[in-house]
C-alpha cells in the first residue's frame, strides 16, 4: 500500500515513515500542505495520515477542499489534542478515522487496515501464495474451495511471513509486531498463534516451519 | 424618640423571618394609627360640638344684653326665657349667669369668674373657666349704658357646663375606634397573605438557583421584582468569578495535555524503532518498559483531558436530541481496531433501534468511550464483549458485558477519582474511566453501576431516562 503522512515534526515523520516501511508499505512524508497538495495531483495513494496543525494551514480545511473536489482517498486524522470537538468535527468533515498522539503503532496500524478494508475494492487485496489465496482486506485464506476466516493476530502473523517468504522470523521480531507494548507477554505466546495459523492452512500446499533456536519461516512444500 | 430607637424597637433582632417581621410591623403601626384616629375624632367632635354651643351660647348672651334697659333707679331687665329653653335644649348642663356694671355683679351668681378680656364690640366673647368644681364654657357681651347720668360698661356672661358634650365627643372618637379597630381585624389576614405574597418571588428565586444541576454556573436568569435585583446581581457576580476560575484551569489543563503529547509520540515511536532493531534482551527490556511509561501517561492525559471537559461541559449542559444508539456505534466503530489488535470480539445488540436521550452529545461520548475502552483494556486476548442497548421503562440501559479479570474490592469506590482496583496488574490507566463515565450519568440524571458477573468478568451498566 501506499501512504501520504503529512506531518510537520521531522522527527516523528521519520519515525512513523521508518515503522510504515517495516510493514512494507511505501510512505511519502509532506511537511506542508502545499507539499501534499503537489504529492497527491502526481500519484494515487491508497490512505493518508493528516496532522491537524500544520505550519501552512489546519489539516481540517485540506480535508474539506479534498472531499469537495470528490476526492475520496481514506484519510486519517492525527492530532496531539484529544478534544471531543475535533473528533466530531473532523469524522463530520469526512475523515475516516481519527488517532491521537502519542499513538499505539499497533492502533495506527489497526486503524489503517479498518480504513482500508472499508474501502477494499478499489485495489485487488489477494494474493496467491502455495496453494491458497490469501485475502487481507477481506481477513481469510482460501484453500481449494474452502474460505477460512483468519482473526486479527493470525492475519498479521501471515502477512509479516508473507512479505518474505523463505525469510525466518524470530519469535521477538513477531512478538513485537504482533502484541502492543503495553502487554506483557512470554516467548511462547507465538506458539499459539502459530499453531493457530498452521490449522487454518492445513491442506494448502504451505509450511509453516519452525526452525529451532532461529523462528519460524513460511514456505511451500 | 430617635428613627433609630424606633426602627429598632420596629424591628427587634429575633424577628428572624421576614413574613414575621412584616407582620409586626403591621401591628405596631395599625395600633399607632388607631391611637391617632382615636385622639383626632375625639378632637373633632370636641371642636365641633364646642362651635354649636358657642352659637347657642352667643345668642343668648347677645338676646340677655338686649333685654337690658337703663332706668332711673338703676338698671331694668327681660329674662329671655326661649332663649334659656334654648340652652337647656342642649342636654343637661348646667347654667350660670352674671350682669357686672363696672366690675359689680348687680344679679346672677356671686363669683362667676369676670372675663378674660373686657369685650368691647357687638360680637360676644367666648372662654373657659373653672366653677363650682365644673368646667365652664362662657359667652361674654359689652354694652356701654347711661345709668344715673354716667355713661357704664354693662358686661352680661353666660356660662354652661360641658359634661355632657365631652362624653359625645369621647362616645364618638371611641365608637370611630371600635370602627377602626373591626378594619384592623380585617385587615390582618390579608396582611398575613399579602407578606406571603411579597415574599414569593424570594421564594421561587431560591427554588430556581436550588434546582440547578450540580456544576451549572451559568448567570441565574429568573425575573425578579426590581428589590431583588441586588441580590441577584450580586449571585450572578460571584458565580460570574467562580466561573472564571474553572475556566482559568481548564485552559491550562487542555494546553498542558497537548504541549506534553506532541513529544510524548517522538518519544514512544522512537522507542519502538529502537526495539525492533535491538536483539540485546536487556536493552529490549529496558525500552518496553520506557514505551509503557510513555503510554500510562499518555493515557492519564487523556483522561485528566476528558474528565476536565466533562466538568466543563456539565457547566455548560448543552443538551439536545441524541439517538443513543446511532452515536454508540459510531464509538463502537472508533472503538473496534483497538479490540481486534487482541483479537477481542465484540457482539453489540439493539444498535438497529432508534433510541432517543436528551444529553449533551460530547458529553455522552466521552462516557461511551471510556466505558468501551475500559472493557477492551481489561479483556484477555481472545475474549468476547458483549454489548447490549435496551429500553426499559423510561430509561435506555446500556449493559456491557466483558470476560475479563472482574473486580476486586468495593465498585463503587472505583468510581472515585483516582482510585483503581487491586487487580488491574499491567494495565495502563489513571483511575478517572469510570469517574468520568459516573460524572456524565449525574449530569443527566441516570446512573452508572459496576457489578462482577457470575462467570467472572465484569458487568457495567449505564441508565440514562429516555427522551
Amino acid at each position: 500500500m501506499r501512504f501520504l503522512l503529512v506531518e510537520d515534526s521531522e522527527d516523528l515523520a521519520r519515525a512513523v515513515a521508518s515503522r510504515l516501511a517495516m510493514e512494507g508499505h511505501g510512505v511519502d512524508h509532506a511537511a506542508t500542505l502545499a507539499d501534499a497538495r503537489h504529492f497527491l495531483e502526481s500519484v494515487p495513494y491508497d490512505l493518508i495520515l493528516l496532522d491537524i496543525s500544520l505550519p501552512d494551514g489546519d489539516g481540517r480545511d485540506f480535508l474539506v477542499r479534498e472531499r469537495a473536489a470528490r476526492r475520496d482517498t481514506p484519510v486519517i486524522m492525527m492530532t496531539a489534542s484529544a478534544s471531543v470537538s475535533d473528533r466530531v468535527g473532523t469524522l463530520d468533515q469526512g475523515a475516516d478515522d481519527y488517532i491521537t498522539k502519542p499513538f499505539d503503532f499497533g492502533e495506527l496500524q489497526a486503524r489503517c487496515r479498518a480504513v482500508l478494508r472499508r474501502h477494499a475494492g478499489a485495489a485487488d487485496s489477494r494474493r496467491h501464495f502455495a496453494g491458497f489465496v490469501f485475502d487481507a482486506l477481506a481477513a481469510t485464506v482460501t484453500v481449494g474451495p474452502e474460505t477460512r476466516e483468519l482473526r486479527a493476530r493470525e492475519l498479521r502473523l501471515l502477512e509479516i511471513l508473507l512479505s518474505r517468504p523463505g525469510q525466518a522470523y524470530s519469535k521477538a521480531h513477531l512478538i513485537d509486531r504482533l502484541f502492543s507494548f503495553d502487554e506483557e507477554v512470554s516467548d511462547n505466546a507465538i506458539e499459539v498463534y502459530v499453531g493457530r495459523l498452521r490449522r487454518k492452512l492445513e491442506g494448502s500446499g504451505a509450511r509453516l516451519e519452525t526452525l529451532r533456536g532461529v523462528g519460524y519461516r513460511l514456505i511451500p512444500e | 424618640m430617635t428613627p433609630r430607637a424606633l426602627r429598632r424597637w420596629l424591628e427587634p433582632a429575633r424577628l428572624r423571618s421576614l413574613r414575621r417581621r412584616l407582620v409586626w410591623q403591621f401591628l405596631v403601626l395599625s395600633a399607632l394609627l388607631v391611637a391617632g384616629l382615636f385622639l383626632t375624632v375625639g378632637w373633632v367632635a370636641e371642636r365641633a360640638s364646642r362651635a354649636s354651643q358657642d352659637a347657642v351660647l352667643g345668642a343668648a348672651v347677645t338676646a340677655i344684653a338686649e333685654g337690658i334697659r337703663s332706668v332711673d333707679e338703676g338698671l331694668e331687665m327681660d329674662l329671655p326665657y326661649a332663649t334659656f329653653s334654648m340652652l337647656g335644649a342642649m342636654g343637661d348642663e348646667r347654667i350660670f349667669y352674671a350682669v357686672t356694671v363696672g366690675g359689680q355683679v348687680v344679679t346672677g351668681y356671686e363669683g362667676l369668674p369676670p372675663p378674660p378680656d373686657v369685650p368691647d364690640g357687638v360680637a360676644p366673647v367666648f372662654w373657659r373657666a373653672d366653677y363650682q368644681g365644673a368646667a365652664l364654657r362662657l359667652a361674654s357681651v359689652a354694652r356701654p349704658m347711661l345709668i344715673d347720668q354716667r355713661l357704664s360698661q354693662v358686661t352680661v356672661s353666660l356660662g354652661q357646663t360641658r359634661q355632657g358634650q365631652a362624653a359625645i365627643a369621647r362616645e364618638t372618637a371611641l365608637g370611630a375606634t371600635w370602627v377602626a379597630l373591626a378594619f384592623l381585624a380585617l385587615a390582618l389576614p390579608v396582611a398575613l397573605l399579602a407578606a406571603q405574597a411579597v415574599l414569593a418571588p424570594v421564594q421561587r428565586l431560591a427554588e430556581v438557583v436550588s434546582a440547578r444541576g450540580p456544576r451549572d454556573l451559568s448567570p441565574v436568569r429568573h425575573p425578579a421584582p426590581r428589590e431583588l435585583a441586588p441580590l441577584l446581581r450580586a449571585l450572578n457576580g460571584l458565580i460570574a468569578r467562580l466561573r472564571a476560575a474553572l475556566e482559568l484551569a481548564e485552559t491550562f489543563i487542555f494546553e498542558a495535555a497537548h504541549r506534553i503529547r506532541t513529544p510524548l509520540s517522538l518519544v514512544r515511536t522512537e522507542a519502538e524503532l529502537a526495539l525492533s532493531e535491538t536483539t540485546d534482551p536487556a536493552t529490549r527490556a529496558r525500552l518496553r518498559r520506557m514505551v509503557r511509561a510513555i503510554n500510562e501517561s499518555s493515557r492519564s492525559a487523556s483522561q485528566i483531558l476528558d474528565h476536565a471537559m466533562v466538568m466543563y461541559r456539565s457547566d455548560q449542559f448543552d443538551a439536545g436530541p441524541v439517538d443513543l444508539s446511532v452515536l454508540t456505534g459510531s464509538v463502537l466503530r472508533a472503538i473496534r481496531p483497538l479490540a481486534e489488535m487482541r483479537d477481542i470480539t465484540i457482539v453489540a445488540r439493539g444498535l438497529d433501534s432508534a433510541c432517543p436521550v436528551v444529553a449533551d452529545e460530547r458529553m455522552l461520548e466521552i462516557a461511551l468511550r471510556n466505558i468501551l475502552d475500559n472493557a477492551v483494556k481489561y479483556s484477555d486476548a481472545d475474549g468476547r464483549i458483549t454489548l447490549d442497548l435496551a429500553h426499559q421503562g423510561r430509561e435506555a440501559v446500556l449493559t456491557l458485558a466483558d470476560e475479563g479479570r472482574g473486580l476486586q474490592g468495593d465498585p463503587s469506590r472505583l468510581l472515585d477519582r483516582f482510585h483503581r482496583g487491586a487487580n488491574v496488574g499491567d494495565v495502563a490507566g489513571s483511575g478517572l474511566g469510570l469517574t468520568i463515565v459516573a460524572e456524565v450519568a449525574a449530569a443527566h440524571r441516570g446512573r452508572f453501576r459496576l457489578t462482577p458477573r457470575d462467570t467472572g468478568g465484569t458487568c457495567a451498566v449505564l441508565s440514562l431516562p429516555l427522551a
